[in-house]
């Protein structure tokens, strides 16, 4: 269980961009929430991947209450969630061949003898060749680099996932492939999944429930 | 810089093209912008090529809008790019864009800058946000686009820029603003409002509703073919094909730099359908229908298989494939979809 309570936060202590938001979301269960650009629904998923500290409420993850925020969340609960985001460009370090954007979380967490393996079965699922692994993010397009993003945010198999608007810059089948491999992965392993959006249709077609950012103060 | 080079006898592409273009729609006469045959593709180190767009051929005509949809790196940008002159100096260009009796492709530089760019050619750019000057205020932008289009002065220039900000609905009290300070939305419209100045005939919209949510790309879409009106023409360019369904008049679906399907909007969102197999599954991707990609990635453009490009991802591939097929009838392929039914159950085949 992933439970948001009474969630207050934004960047500004005088004026939170999201107040008193509450959300449960079951494990397995795939959560859709909707809302205009700029409601706070993005601040709300990356308080739930324990990225953004709240300024009040309480994240409670599996029944243990969220201990930390971004690299001060204790690595158990950091490596819980899987997390894509809206632009794969600003979410790749420019640097990395996309074959070691993958590989990073492996090797954070010192798993680096699972690189050789899980890499390119991650990368096969993504749907992404080995010519293409050798790539840095300026030589491959958009859809091709959110790929990787995806495999990157699978590969320590995490229990939750958010993905904060993952196709607004794709095209249709692009779309539908990530949307696939995510549920694929769910079927497999019973992750729950918060999926953040505008697009009512997608949405509404990918995730069980769907939630409207307006409706979470109860 | 050295300017892209225009290849005249030479052609880069690889397909016969027909002599008129082909069309499911009726094509009113006297097109805005006349697209024959064009092909760029980049000179890289070692004697390689990228051809990133091959053949293109299609009209334009007053009054219309067409959608130019495909997948990201389809070529479909730097198609926009060759119609504004602002390709890079190892592009290489063949055929022609006729704009008024002006070749954009063989236009020399000034011609572009002082006749073309944002006179006869208005852009709707991919991102606003970062198309507008981040250090000046939207007013102080449109003056000069004012002041350099339509050559008004002082005093009537600051009237001049808030008639353009009302036109495209951008509103008065913003704009005193910097471009941080808009929204999303805003940030387009003070973008569009620049592109409509010149009053120019052909309005170029390049991926202009990437990044806004749904109700602001319908009311972008809405509002491009408002300024479309009767007196100009909209090359849209965009993936999103809610977004085309919404305001085209005619479709152009883009795969691997060629143009591989010409065809009315209403005959390609509603019956018959899309002919072609790629721009069928990239139809049929979407949500609101069987939400099914299309199996594998689409083709580096440094390194198209011989033949048929979408061959390796289609269903319907046979020895015939092994030849790039040409153009005919509004569609590029040995193989074009007839009816929904066979589609839908070779679609399953691919997927069992």
């Amino acid at each position: 269980m992933l439970e948001l309570d009474a969630i207050t936060a934004g960047y500004d202590r005088r004026a939170p961009v999201l107040r008193g938001a509450s959300l449960t979301i079951a494990p397995g269960e795939s959560v859709g929430l909707l809302g205009p650009s700029g409601c706070g629904k993005s601040t709300l998923a990356r308080v739930a991947a324990l990225l953004h500290r709240p300024d009040t409420g309480r994240v409670i993850i599996d029944g243990e209450p969220a201990r930390g925020w971004r690299h001060r969340a204790p690595r158990a609960q950091r490596t819980a969630f899987g997390v894509v985001f809206q632009q794969p460009r600003l979410s790749a370090d420019p640097r990395l061949r996309l074959r070691d954007l993958i590989a990073e979380p492996l090797r954070a967490n010192g798993l680096a003898a699972d690189v050789a393996r899980r890499v390119p079965e991650w990368a096969d699922t993504v749907g992404l060749g080995d010519e293409l692994l050798g790539r840095r993010p300026h030589e491959v397009s958009d859809g091709q680099l959110q790929r990787a993003c995806l495999a990157r945010a699978l590969v320590l198999r995490p229990r939750w996932l958010v993905c904060d608007e993952m196709t607004a810059m794709l095209d249709a089948s692009t779309t539908a492939a990530l949307v696939h491999v995510v549920e694929d992965y769910r079927r497999d392993s019973g992750a729950g999944l918060l999926a953040v959006g505008h697009d009512r249709l997608l949405i509404d077609r990918w995730c069980d429930r769907t939630v409207h950012f307006g409706d979470l103060k109860a | 810089m050295t300017p892209p080079k225009h290849l005249t006898s030479e052609s880069v592409s690889g397909a016969p093209v027909p002599d008129e273009p082909v069309s499911g729609a009726p094509v009113p006469d006297e097109p805005v912008l006349s697209v024959r045959d064009l092909s760029v593709r980049f000179r890289m180190r070692g004697q390689r090529y990228i051809a990133a767009v091959t053949g293109a051929h299609f009209d334009l005509a007053v009054g219309q809008c067409l959608a130019l949809v495909g997948e990201s790196g389809c070529g479909k940008s730097v198609l926009a790019s060759a119609l504004l002159g602002l390709l890079p100096g190892n592009a290489e260009t063949a055929g022609s864009a006729l704009l008024d009796g002006l070749d954009l492709l063989t236009a020399d530089e000034a011609t572009l800058a002082r006749t073309v760019r944002g006179r006869r050619v208005g852009l709707v750019p991919q991102s606003p946000a970062a198309h507008l000057t981040p250090v000046r205020t939207v007013r102080s932008q449109l003056e000069e686009t004012v002041r350099e289009l339509t050559g008004t002065r002082k005093p009537a220039v600051r009237q001049a820029a808030e008639a353009a900000a009302e036109r495209a609905a951008f509103p008065a009290d913003h704009l005193d603003r910097y471009p941080h300070e808009l929204s999303g939305g805003l940030a387009q419209r003070a973008a569009t409002a620049l592109a409509l100045i010149g009053d120019a005939p052909l309005l170029l919209a390049d991926e202009p509703t990437t990044g806004l949510d749904r109700d602001l790309v319908e009311r972008t879409v809405d509002e491009l073919k408002r300024h479309t009106g009767d007196h100009r023409a909209l090359l849209m360019i965009t993936h999103d094909l809610a977004a085309a369904e919404r305001i085209a008049d005619q479709v152009a679906v883009m795969y691997a730099g060629r143009i591989v399907e010409l065809s009315s909007a209403e005959a390609f969102f509603g019956e018959p359908g899309p002919r072609h197999p790629y721009a069928r599954g990239l139809l049929n991707a979407l949500p609101e229908r069987e939400f099914t990609p299309i199996p594998g990635m689409p083709p580096e453009l440094g390194a198209l298989p011989e033949g048929c490009a979408f061959a390796p991802r289609c269903a319907y591939t046979t020895s015939a494939c092994a030849h790039i097929p040409p153009l005919n009838a509004s569609v590029a392929c040995h193989h074009p979809v007839l009816d929904a039914a066979p589609a839908a159950a070779a679609q399953e085949a691919t997927r069992a």
